[in-house]
């Protein structure tokens, strides 16, 4: 028995300490932002402020929210993720769908599998694609930010696995029963993937609340950033010119409080999203990965 | 007469009709999966293969004005200038180290805190330990950026810390070596805890009974582990050593750009931040256009080649 013996017990005590210091510190970072967020704004400027905050307000979070470049911001931000998702959870679960039959019948299939999976190995980068979303006239609308990533070919082909992993005999009563291919989709395979298809919203969710290099590329007119972009703008490059902020508007954003707060509520949907999304996404993936 | 010569033809139109009602059949089947992928492929083919073909501008000298069917063809001028220029030859030495050192790194961490988990009993403690460390691979690089960039300045948390203990400040993002240090070990502090999975996975997979049979051979926890826990996650870590080889090329484009400033641009800057500088900012679409496209290739390669190596090392195939 190797758990009684007294070099495992010493090894099991420094093994919990040294995972609880490691968890401790993938926390720290958000904590210290936190409570730089509601101090006040002299002792947070003389960075006196830890992980507790000092002379705790919600000044900063009342001066970002009412700045009117990041309500603007926000509501780009939300809106690109809402239609985002919308647009490629559609895109995906329509192909995922008819890339999961089986290659006996469906004959095109692999041909539509590597023109998909071609684009995960080789792409033309980032001055091509500059290129085409101003041939396009797509510059500074919210489809730049939509249409380019809509299709993750690694989250298809989880969904792909997801249906396949459903029942054959579900899909032929329904066939037998005169459903078509819409229909069978649509009230046999989505209803039995809810999980799937949530974990996979999820990570499409996350991934546009992320972008912001798409924005900072595409996007040149300061009040169509979304919120990722925004604050790369502001509290990263710190580069005002693009916003041209008056005097006061200046003082308020370059105060510390208040782009603590300012990253703070950029990651507050993640955050809340995070238990959903962390309950299914071990599983997910270990199911998504399984072949046949 | 006339019906012997009818007979041949009518059987072939018959057998024509046969066939074109199986090819309806056939076709009734799956147009709808065809229509299915038709907007994903549309969306694929203009926003991922018309890219490509804007690759020729490498092979131009690139103006806005002309278009791409009016620049001049100057052959491979540009990628004869970025093996002759400095500084792109110092960028993409900075892009190997770099991503090497994550690869390396980003195997052994994730390996070793597999093993570590593997040897808490309390389930309640490991799924916390598992909740939060599976949180920073979820928080994008502006955010963490911002926030790192604070907790490192010169008066930033972390200096004082180190001051407290009386150890001098250290510029974490101003000095050319520490930065790639700094770059390093951020990057596996966010993604270690996300990479275990494929390794808590393989070790759930493993039969409790060998651990029982070694048990009663006497073995220490010490020997189970050399002989039981780290040869079952040895496949998997094959897979992904190879696989993420294909990232060789790869430095982090968001990560470093949220964190570099014009100090640490000869040791941070690599191939992606490069490219969006010349190109984007300073206008040289084709010599940009050229080192992206060096880039890509030669990430094609070793992903073939990888792809070829882990299926025969460790018989995996993704496709």
């Amino acid at each position: 028995m190797y758990h009684k013996t007294s070099g495992y017990k010493a090894f099991s005590i420094f093994n919990y300490i040294l995972l609880a210091v490691i968890c401790v510190s993938c926390v720290i970072p958000l904590l210290h932002i936190l409570a730089v967020s509601l101090s006040a704004s002299s002792p947070a400027n003389a960075n006196l402020v830890k992980l507790w905050p000092i002379g705790f307000n919600f000044d900063a979070y009342a001066k970002t929210l009412n700045n009117d470049n990041f309500h603007n911001a926000l509501f780009v931000g939300l809106k690109r993720t809402a239609l985002g998702t919308l647009v490629g959870m559609t895109l995906m679960i329509l192909a995922g769908y008819a890339l999961s039959k089986d290659g006996q019948i469906f004959k095109s299939r692999s041909y539509y599998t590597w023109f998909f999976l071609f684009t995960m190995l080789f792409s033309g980068g980032i001055v091509p694609s500059y290129m085409l979303i101003r041939n396009l006239d797509l510059m500074n609308t919210i489809w730049a930010l939509v249409l380019p990533g809509a299709i993750n070919v690694f989250n298809m082909v989880l969904l792909m696995n997801f249906f396949r992993a459903v029942p054959k005999e579900l899909e032929e009563a329904s066939l037998i029963d005169g459903a078509g291919q819409f229909r069978t989709l649509w009230s046999v395979f989505l209803p039995i993937s809810m999980p799937a298809l949530a974990t996979i919203s999820l990570f499409t969710m996350v991934t546009h609340w992320n972008s912001w290099f798409d924005g900072l590329l595409y996007i040149t007119d300061y009040r169509k950033y979304p919120l990722s972009t925004f604050l790369q703008t502001i509290i990263v490059q710190q580069d005002f010119n693009k916003i041209n902020p008056d005097v006061n508007e200046l003082k308020h954003i370059s105060q510390r409080t208040v782009k603590s707060a300012q990253i703070f509520i950029g990651t507050l949907p993640i955050l809340l999203v995070y238990p959903f999304l962390q309950r299914y996404f071990v599983k997910g993936i270990i199911l998504g990965a399984v072949k046949e | 007469m006339e019906s012997a010569l009818n007979k041949p033809l009518q059987q072939g139109t018959k057998q024509t009709r046969k066939k074109e009602k199986r090819a309806r059949e056939l076709f009734s089947r799956t147009w709808p999966l065809h229509l299915m992928l038709l907007p994903a492929a549309i969306v694929t083919l203009i926003f991922a293969y018309v890219p490509m073909s804007g690759l020729i501008m490498a092979f131009q000298d690139f103006k806005p004005y002309d278009g791409m069917f009016h620049s001049k063809l100057v052959g491979l001028k540009h990628f004869q200038f970025m093996f002759d220029y400095p500084d792109s030859k110092q960028v993409i030495w900075n892009t190997l180290i770099i991503s090497g050192l994550k690869i390396v790194f980003g195997l052994v961490v994730p390996f070793s805190f597999a093993i570590l988990l593997n040897e808490v009993r309390k389930i309640f403690f490991k799924r916390v330990v598992q909740t939060l460390v599976y949180l920073p691979h979820f928080i994008s690089w502006v955010i963490l950026g911002a926030i790192l960039t604070d907790m490192l300045g010169s008066k930033g948390i972390v200096n004082q810390l180190l001051n407290s203990l009386g150890i001098q400040s250290v510029f974490w993002l101003g000095e050319g070596n520490w930065f790639r240090f700094t770059v390093v070990v951020s990057d596996i502090w966010q993604n270690f805890g996300f990479n275990t999975i494929v390794f808590l996975a393989a070790l759930s997979g493993v039969n409790p009974s060998l651990y029982e049979a070694a048990e009663v051979d006497g073995a220490t926890r010490w020997k189970q582990t050399l002989h039981i826990t780290i040869p079952s996650m040895i496949p998997i870590a094959v897979v992904v050593g190879t696989l993420s080889l294909g990232n060789i090329l790869n430095g982090g484009f968001d990560q470093i750009f949220n964190l570099y400033n014009a100090l640490v641009y000869d040791k941070g800057d690599i191939i992606d931040t490069f490219v969006y500088r010349t190109a984007i900012l300073n206008g040289q679409f084709s010599f940009g256009t050229a080192v992206g496209l060096f880039k890509s290739l030669i990430g094609l390669v070793m992903i073939v080649f990888s792809y070829r190596m882990a299926y025969k090392y460790a018989g995996y195939r993704i496709f």
